[in-house]
């Protein structure tokens, strides 16, 4: 009886079992890379805005604190963005002609907010609430970066889920000091986990479990 | 002389042992020549009998309304079934169980008798482990379709994900995945490497070039040798020494689904032996549900003889008297135990609006098996096969009773409710069905559906064929 397979099939046979294995160790981390990298995430990816507003100019060259445009970051789940009458108590003397800033104008004369890309866009399903976080001690640069150095905004953070838990499950990693929050430089020291802990005592921060729960976040 | 063209009066001729059982496991004059002719021409020939036609077409329908179920399900959502609070667990879970237990019957025959040096599982061990197969694909997808939203599947999984979250490990739900994907793994490499020599005989003997080289590429270059062997046996031996536990421990596991609730009616610890019984109990009337048409269309009498159907018969009485006593058990535990609530489910569950369920499921499961302590009924496989039918219906309505005749009525009044299954999920359980006859008919046609190696043993070692 004639042979059905040739003698390479041996090796034929190996090389289609190892390349099975490698096939699905290279799909599983493919997929996780593509889960985690910029493409899906959009971290570090500059945002197409109406006006290209530069918050490493406004920040860093004028020194304009945070809570003059972002006003209810303190005591409120959104940050707030500011009115273009706030952006015309300057403008309203500087660069009037500038043609970047027609817009601006535009929305002032015509009565009409400025459209703005949301950057940091979470999902409706999850409770988030700027004013909690801010009071008991997590910077704005704890999550939206060295926005001090970014001449149009983009995200540092994925918001995935995963994120949020690796601060809830241990705040003392990341909280600082009250007079600290709006400071961009700030960032931990070697004392990090005990001026945490003092801080979490401090702030009277619920660590018993209450900060993981489901419907902490999801209400 | 093939075995298939024996006249049927010399067919007949069964040994009987002293108490009057047949007591051979082949028929007479059978010979190496027609063991391998009348197993690989089933595979081997080239248009199937009719009947595999018509039983074909009838599975294909019913796989199409399966896959119309399960689309209108993936669009619409669970709306579409009965559930509902309070009864939130309707036929996808009964089901489920239903399937579940039904593979048991195949990792009994080919891990338990194999370890047990019971003889007589040689020509149905291979279509008990197909069986199993399919069970098991069958019940795997009732949770899957349950969920919801069943594309997001793998949150069940441990796997480093975007939530930073583990599954629930204090779940049996999550127990099942482990519990089902296991066993489903280790039935699949089992049945596999039982077929390694049996395909190399197709390998062998057939002669289109296609099928020498699909059964060629399958038998993995088996040549037979006495290294072969003395690998294949301690392999299949090690993996039936892991199957072995599976055969407890995978339906213990479904019962904790139930057992770990508080709920009336589920929280017993009863429940692990009992389900394991049952499932073994089904499975058996299963095999006797497959084995005795294939036998009979394929004319294999003298391959599964009478013994195979008696001894199948037995097991399948025994585990029934033990899943009576178990009903037995529960009713008497839920009285004994003088819990209001308790008390109060059993009488509901046997008086209640689904009481005549209740006694549907006491006829089909305790009062019809009791036919079978006549060796007449065991022996004929006409009788058999109707006891073995009833009963695959009573195991069914058991998961029906324990499932929705527990949920209906809660602690409280308020939460009191019904249910009634819809269209879809009739459409579902028949469904399934048809995906099980489907691979099932596919199988048959396709692979040797009788140990052709190890019916080649018997016929070499006629004490072991006739042992008693």
């Amino acid at each position: 009886m004639a042979q059905i397979f040739s003698p390479r099939s041996n090796v034929q046979a190996k090389v289609i079992i190892v390349a099975t294995i490698l096939l699905v160790c290279a799909g599983g981390w493919l997929t996780s890379a593509v889960w985690w990298s910029p493409y899906t995430t959009y971290v570090n990816v500059p945002f197409d805005q109406p006006v290209p507003f530069s918050h490493q100019q406004h920040v860093a060259g004028l020194g304009i604190d945070c809570r003059y445009c972002h006003t209810s970051v303190e005591t409120s789940s959104f940050a707030g963005m500011p009115a273009t009458e706030t952006c015309m108590t300057c403008h309203s003397q500087l660069w009037t002609e500038a043609p970047l800033l027609a817009p601006v104008r535009a929305s002032l004369t015509t009565n009409t907010s400025l459209k703005w890309t949301r950057v940091y866009d979470l999902p409706d399903f999850a409770y988030f609430d700027h004013g909690i976080h801010v009071t008991k001690g997590v910077g704005c640069s704890t999550c939206h970066g060295r926005v001090d150095q970014m001449p149009i905004t983009w995200k540092t953070q994925t918001l995935y889920m995963k994120w949020c838990l690796e601060c809830h499950r241990a705040p003392e990693k990341y909280l600082r000091p009250q007079n600290e929050i709006y400071n961009m430089v700030w960032h931990p020291g070697k004392d990090q986990t005990a001026l945490g802990r003092q801080l979490i005592a401090q702030d009277h921060i619920d660590t018993s479990g209450r900060l993981t729960n489901c419907s902490t976040c999801h209400r | 002389m093939s075995a298939g063209i024996i006249p049927p009066d010399e067919q007949v001729r069964t040994r009987l042992s002293p108490l009057g059982y047949p007591s051979n496991l082949l028929g007479p004059r059978v010979t190496y020549a027609d063991v391998n002719e009348s197993i690989s021409s089933i595979v081997l020939r080239d248009r199937a009998p009719a009947q595999w036609w018509i039983g074909f077409a009838v599975a294909f329908c019913l796989l199409m309304i399966f896959f119309l179920a399960v689309s209108w399900l993936l669009i619409r959502g669970l709306g579409i079934w009965g559930v509902n609070i309070p009864v939130a667990w309707g036929f996808a879970i009964v089901n489920f169980v239903w399937w579940i237990g039904i593979g048991h019957a195949g990792t009994f025959i080919s891990a338990i008798l194999l370890l047990m040096f019971q003889h007589w599982r040689t020509s149905i061990n291979r279509l008990a482990e197909a069986m199993t197969l399919f069970a098991v694909a069958c019940a795997g997808l009732m949770p899957l379709l349950h969920l919801g939203r069943p594309w997001v599947f793998f949150w069940l999984l441990p796997y480093p994900d975007t939530m930073g979250m583990w599954p629930q490990f204090r779940s049996p739900l999550v127990w099942d995945i482990f519990a089902v994907g296991t066993y489903f793994t280790v039935s699949i490499l089992f049945w596999f490497l039982g077929l390694v020599p049996d395909l190399a005989t197709i390998r062998d003997r057939a002669r289109k070039v296609w099928q020498k080289k699909f059964y060629g590429f399958l038998a993995l270059g088996w040549r037979n040798s006495a290294d072969h062997w003395q690998r294949h046996q301690t392999a299949y031996l090690l993996l039936a020494g892991l199957a072995t536990p599976l055969v407890l421990s995978v339906h213990s596991v479904v019962s904790l689904d139930f057992a770990v609730a508080q709920l009336p009616g589920w929280h017993s610890t009863i429940f692990p032996p009992y389900f394991v019984a049952g499932a073994i109990y089904s499975g058996f009337a299963m095999v006797l549900n497959i084995v005795i048409p294939v036998r009979k269309i394929y004319h294999l009498e003298n391959l599964i003889t009478e013994r195979y159907l008696n001894n199948m018969a037995n097991v399948m009485f025994a585990t029934g008297l033990m899943v009576s006593y178990g009903y037995f058990i529960e009713a008497f535990m839920s009285w004994y135990s003088g819990d209001i609530f308790e008390q109060y489910m059993m009488t509901y569950r046997v008086f209640g609006p689904y009481g005549w369920i209740f006694w549907v499921l006491m006829l089909c499961n305790v009062l019809v098996p009791q036919t079978l302590w006549s060796r007449r009924i065991r022996c004929n496989p006409f009788t058999l096969f109707i006891v073995a039918f009833l009963v695959n219906v009573g195991m069914w309505i058991e998961r029906f009773v324990i499932v929705v005749t527990s949920l209906h009525r809660d602690f409280i009044p308020s939460s009191w409710g019904s249910y009634a299954p819809t269209l879809w999920d009739w459409a579902t359980l028949f469904g399934s069905v048809g995906l099980f006859l489907m691979l099932l008919f596919l199988f048959i046609r396709l692979l040797p559906m009788i140990s052709i190696s190890e019916s080649r043993e018997l016929v070499a070692e006629p004490a072991k064929a006739n042992a008693l």
